[in-house]
């Protein structure tokens, strides 16, 4: 088989022998690119890194180089970096494994950062129940900071930054940019409203603040490492460097797979690399980056120009897996969790699975999220519970799109994409659910409740 | 208003229409200058900007220019085309700038208010018949507006707390509220007492005190105002009385000489509850919650109703006839109020002059809170001063006249609404002089008093003020007194007139008082009381700027800032 990772975040994890101590690190050539940056100018480094075009790994990927530009240096005010840890999307599991088996690679990349953008002090917001990594966090730093790579005085530069580690609230919407500021600062992670309130200018501590993602802060250490140029050259135009993907459901081998972006087709990543579905079973449809993303459907076909000016007619199998090209067919990479289901899937249970997820997690802030997220959850519940009605879909689709676009965070349609989706994808499941429930309720009998999940 | 004539002007478009508004504000208020109603329930013109209901969401659009070269992008007509946003964007949070256009009516506003109704809707607990807040309620007038009539909610409803005690004046029912965080913005920005927060999350998000903490501070009603639902009612109210039944009528506060503007509620003579009216220049939207509970005292049974001398029931006419023989006969002192209007204090002013008498206030003074509640507890002691009835501010009781009337310099005594036997005059000093007493309610002085004149409280008689900031305020009378009791002005003109041997004016009316005060007293000059709007008209302090006030800093106040600026005597 000539598919083959390229490994650049993940290099040496798994690699036997590995382990998460500076010793190990060190010996892998870590701090290196610290080293070399701190001898960089600040500005350079940004630099690179706009150069090096390298979008955000957190979900929305916007371009980290242009976030560090938007940053507000006028002020006066103390500059804030936050590394969002707080990695919470259903079906991704990636920070999770550098926080665990490489906690230095984090460590160094943000601190490169926290040198180019000059922040006085860096946070880490680390997912409350990441107790395991925010211990291994911890011992990295004290690691880190005995040999000086952080605290005062890094590297005998005459730059100073600390990194606190601090645990999350035990919320999905703490990984929301602004909400995980309000948690920070000890308040309810309700996601601020934008305008005014741009981290950039003003966010934590209303000072300027750049949240990035852990595995973009790990990318900045190897734009150093290479130079943006170089960096660039992996993947392809506007989707640079690599990706990893984190696929599970139906698949043999679930688990986290690192490729250069659109080196891998999405059915490569299936049936090549995960070892296909179970035995017997078919492809339904697959989620490509994390539960908010809009479900693709097994047998649809994808038409149409990506913006360099190419028309593509993709199968799901054909799909690249980038930015882009998901965006193209009308989802998104996101966070990189891959969600495959195979045709045992019940898509109106799938759906309410899903629905039970976000209606729990909205924060209650703003009206169309608090009110019709648990509207939908209680839709599906229903559907599942065997009162499912005809027209239960178009109330469905009815009510995603009252919330997407209407409210104060992303959580909206974060939460309202797979509901649009799963109804204009599979609305025949939803109505020939109602339609066999009508059937059953007719002869008396008790409806087929199976699932145990919501 | 034109007391900022400075603030920028701009041109915005709303709806297709070109218009001019001030630089700063934002879509909402905007939009209202030029009579478009965004709707809204967050938003709240005195408190920060939440942005969570959702309400206001409107189509936003900025003239486009080129990126690269900044020159601007026009369309076929030659105009410059305009970049409108993929998504509605809120009103409260999006400030006007130049070029900006909106729409406030657009199908896709439409479509997202239906959708923010719908969803606030679905958890409510639809019980307008029994609710308090029907009448005045904006979910009821915004639903009827923007909603979609009928419900697509088959699901069972949220249920949360209901009737809770938030505190000794406020009950909430967590089920009515939309979480709009305007109670909890309010107590925390205004009145400094972070008591509210939300607890739990998303859909069960709930209203509530923090753990032992009370929502008690002296302004915990204005959260019942504010409140856009019926979510928190006053406890006082509540069940009382429909809204629709109640008539309104302007007021101004007594308790304090902050003035706050107030609005009466009252039907059949009867008050059922005072909640502040917006005056911008002093006191923006709020009220004290004792400021809104001085009606009470005016339904207690004490209540003087009769003209009488020597404890003879007689007629106003009578009445004014004695006491003015009783005024002739010189060697008057009078204890005057600042708790009188303007027009009173006028005629008292007259009163002293025309029969030589020396006027005292009692001074009645308290802490003040910073915000509302000011240190002078009295709502007219600067119009004593306009009107000339005192020069300087009292120094206490009354004690010192003790002297005068035991050595005989003072023979008749004119006491305004006050209990001078407990501010240094006891009832056996009282006994040596004639007393002619002009009061609401039974007291002490009024009992050893020779002539007694009842009087109207300021709920039943109509006048004005002049608060802390020498702004002259007109209230009017909300219900109607006890029968036969006529207004102070009309038995002080009786009298005031006859001690100069003029022919009193039958039926004074405060037009008839507005053009004397108008004509002797400069501060005055030009004034007609119809000419007094429903926000009051600021006159010249200078003249008394050196006095020392008691008042502290408050919320529309700063006494250090007025003595160097004080506020434009006369506003366009």
């Amino acid at each position: 088989m000539a598919l083959k990772e390229k490994r650049l975040i993940m290099k040496h994890v798994d690699e036997p022998g590995y382990t998460n101590d500076i010793d190990c690190y060190l010996k892998h050539g870590g701090y290196e690119d610290l080293k070399k940056a701190v001898a960089l100018k600040p500005e350079y480094i940004c630099a690179e890194v706009m150069e090096s075009g390298v979008r955000g790994r957190g979900g929305a990927g916007f371009p980290a180089g242009m976030k560090w530009k938007f940053l507000d240096r006028k002020s006066g005010k103390p500059i804030y970096l936050i590394c969002n840890c707080d990695e919470s999307e259903p079906g991704t599991f990636k920070d999770r494994q550098i926080v665990h088996k490489d906690p230095h690679q984090l460590i160094e990349g943000m601190m490169i950062a926290a040198f180019a953008i000059q922040a006085k002090l860096a946070f880490i917001y680390i997912r409350g129940e990441f107790f395991q990594g925010y211990r291994i966090l911890e011992k990295a730093i004290e690691e880190a900071r005995a040999g000086n790579f952080l605290g005062e005085n890094i590297l005998d530069t005459g730059y100073s930054c600390d990194i606190i580690v601090h645990r999350g609230a035990g919320a999905y919407i703490c990984g929301e940019e602004t909400g995980l500021i309000e948690s920070l600062e000890g308040k309810r992670a309700n996601p601020r409203i934008k305008p005014p309130y741009f981290p950039a200018a003003l966010g934590l501590y209303q000072c300027p603040t750049i949240v990035n993602n852990v595995e973009t802060l790990c990318d900045v250490k190897h734009i150093v490492n290479m130079g943006g140029k170089e960096f660039a050259k992996i993947g392809t135009s506007g989707n640079t460097g690599t990706r990893t993907w984190c696929v599970s459901g139906h698949v043999m081998n679930p688990g986290y797979y690192e490729f250069a972006c659109a080196d891998i087709t999405l059915g490569q990543l299936i049936y090549d690399i995960c070892g296909g579905l179970k035995p017997g079973r078919k492809l339904k449809a697959v989620i490509p980056g994390g539960s908010s993303a809009k479900v693709l459907r097994a047998d649809e076909r994808f038409r149409g120009t990506l913006q360099d000016g190419t028309e593509f007619d993709w199968g799901i199998e054909d799909i690249p897996m980038d930015f882009d090209s998901l965006a193209a067919c009308g989802s998104m990479s996101g966070s990189g969790g891959v969600i495959v289901m195979d045709d045992s899937t019940d898509i109106v249970e799938a759906l309410a699975n899903i629905n039970y997820f976000y209606a729990h997690e909205s924060c209650g802030q703003c009206t169309p999220c608090r009110e019709g997220v648990p509207w939908l959850r209680k839709v599906t519940r229903r559907m599942v519970d065997g009162e499912a009605r005809e027209e239960d879909a178009d109330l469905l689709k009815s009510i995603a799109d009252q919330i997407a676009g209407r409210t104060i965070c992303a959580f909206g349609e974060a939460a309202s994409w797979p509901v649009q989706s799963f109804i204009e994808k599979f609305k025949d499941e939803f109505v020939e659910k109602a339609r066999e429930q009508a059937a059953r309720r007719k002869e008396g009998k008790k409806p087929a409740t199976e699932t145990t999940l919501v | 208003m034109s007391e900022h004539p400075t603030v920028e002007k701009i041109v915005i478009n709303v709806d297709g229409k070109d218009v001019e508004v001030p630089a700063g504000i934002n879509a909402i208020e905007a939009a209202r200058l030029h009579g478009k109603e965004i709707p809204h329930y967050c938003y709240h013109p005195k408190l920060s900007i939440a942005g969570n209901c959702r309400m206001c969401l409107i189509e936003m659009g900025m003239p486009m220019r080129d990126r690269a070269t900044g020159e601007p992008i026009m369309n076929e007509a030659g105009k410059q085309k305009i970049g409108w946003g993929p998504k509605p964007t809120i009103g409260c949070a999006t400030n006007v700038a130049p070029g900006m256009h909106l729409k406030t009516d657009s199908p896709m506003v439409k479509e997202a208010r239906n959708g923010v109704t719908e969803f606030l809707l679905i958890n409510h607990p639809l019980d307008c018949p029994i609710c308090d807040q029907a009448g005045e309620c904006r979910l009821q007038e915004f639903s009827a507006d923007h909603g979609r009539c009928e419900s697509r909610f088959i699901e069972e409803k949220n249920v949360k707390p209901k009737h809770t005690t938030l505190g000794p004046r406020v009950t909430l029912d967590d089920e009515r509220c939309i979480l709009c965080s305007r109670c909890i913005r309010f107590s925390s920005e205004i009145a400094g007492d972070d008591c509210l927060g939300f607890v739990d999350r998303g859909t069960y998000s709930t209203l509530t005190c923090y753990p032992g903490r009370e929502l008690k501070h002296n302004y915990s009603l204005n959260t019942v105002d504010i409140c856009p639902v019926g979510a928190l009612t006053e406890t006082d109210f509540r069940f009382k009385m429909r809204v629709w039944f109640l008539k309104r009528t302007n007021s101004i506060c007594t308790e304090s000489s902050a003035g706050s503007n107030s609005t009466i509620w009252s039907r059949e003579g009867k008050i059922y509850r005072i909640t502040p009216r917006r005056n911008d220049a002093v006191n923006d939207t709020w009220m004290t919650d004792s400021g809104r509970e001085l009606f009470k005292a005016i339904e207690t049974g004490d209540r003087l109703t009769r003209y009488t001398v020597d404890g003879v029931h007689k007629t106003p006419d009578e009445t004014a006839l004695v006491a003015t023989d009783l005024l002739k006969g010189g060697a008057v002192a009078i204890v005057g109020s600042a708790h009188s209007s303007v027009e009173e204090q006028f005629l008292y002013s007259l009163m002293a002059g025309r029969t030589d008498a020396k006027v005292s206030l009692i001074r009645r003074t308290g802490e003040g809170d910073g915000i509302l509640l000011t240190e002078d507890r009295t709502p007219n002691m600067r119009g004593a001063l306009l009107t000339g009835l005192i020069s300087e501010l009292p120094a206490g009781d009354v004690g010192s006249l003790a002297e005068s009337i035991k050595s005989g310099t003072v023979k008749t005594l004119v006491v305004v609404n006050e209990d001078v036997t407990v501010f240094g005059l006891p009832t056996d000093i009282l006994s040596k002089v004639k007393i002619i007493y002009f009061g609401t309610h039974a007291n002490e002085t009024g009992r050893v008093a020779d002539v007694v004149c009842p009087s109207l409280s300021v709920f039943e008689k109509e006048g004005s003020f002049v608060n802390v900031s020498f702004r002259v305020q007109k209230f009017a009378a909300a219900i109607p007194g006890p029968k036969g009791v006529l207004p102070d002005v009309s038995i002080l003109e009786k009298i005031v007139a006859a001690l100069d041997g003029e022919k009193p004016v039958g039926g004074i009316t405060h037009d008839i008082l507005w053009e004397r005060l108008a004509g002797k007293i400069p501060q005055f000059a030009g004034l007609t009381w119809s000419g007094i709007g429903d926000e009051g008209t600021a006159v010249d302090p200078t003249a008394f700027l050196d006095l020392p006030f008691p008042e502290r800093k408050h919320l529309k106040f700063d006494p250090v800032a007025f003595k160097k600026v004080p506020v434009a005597p006369v506003e366009a």
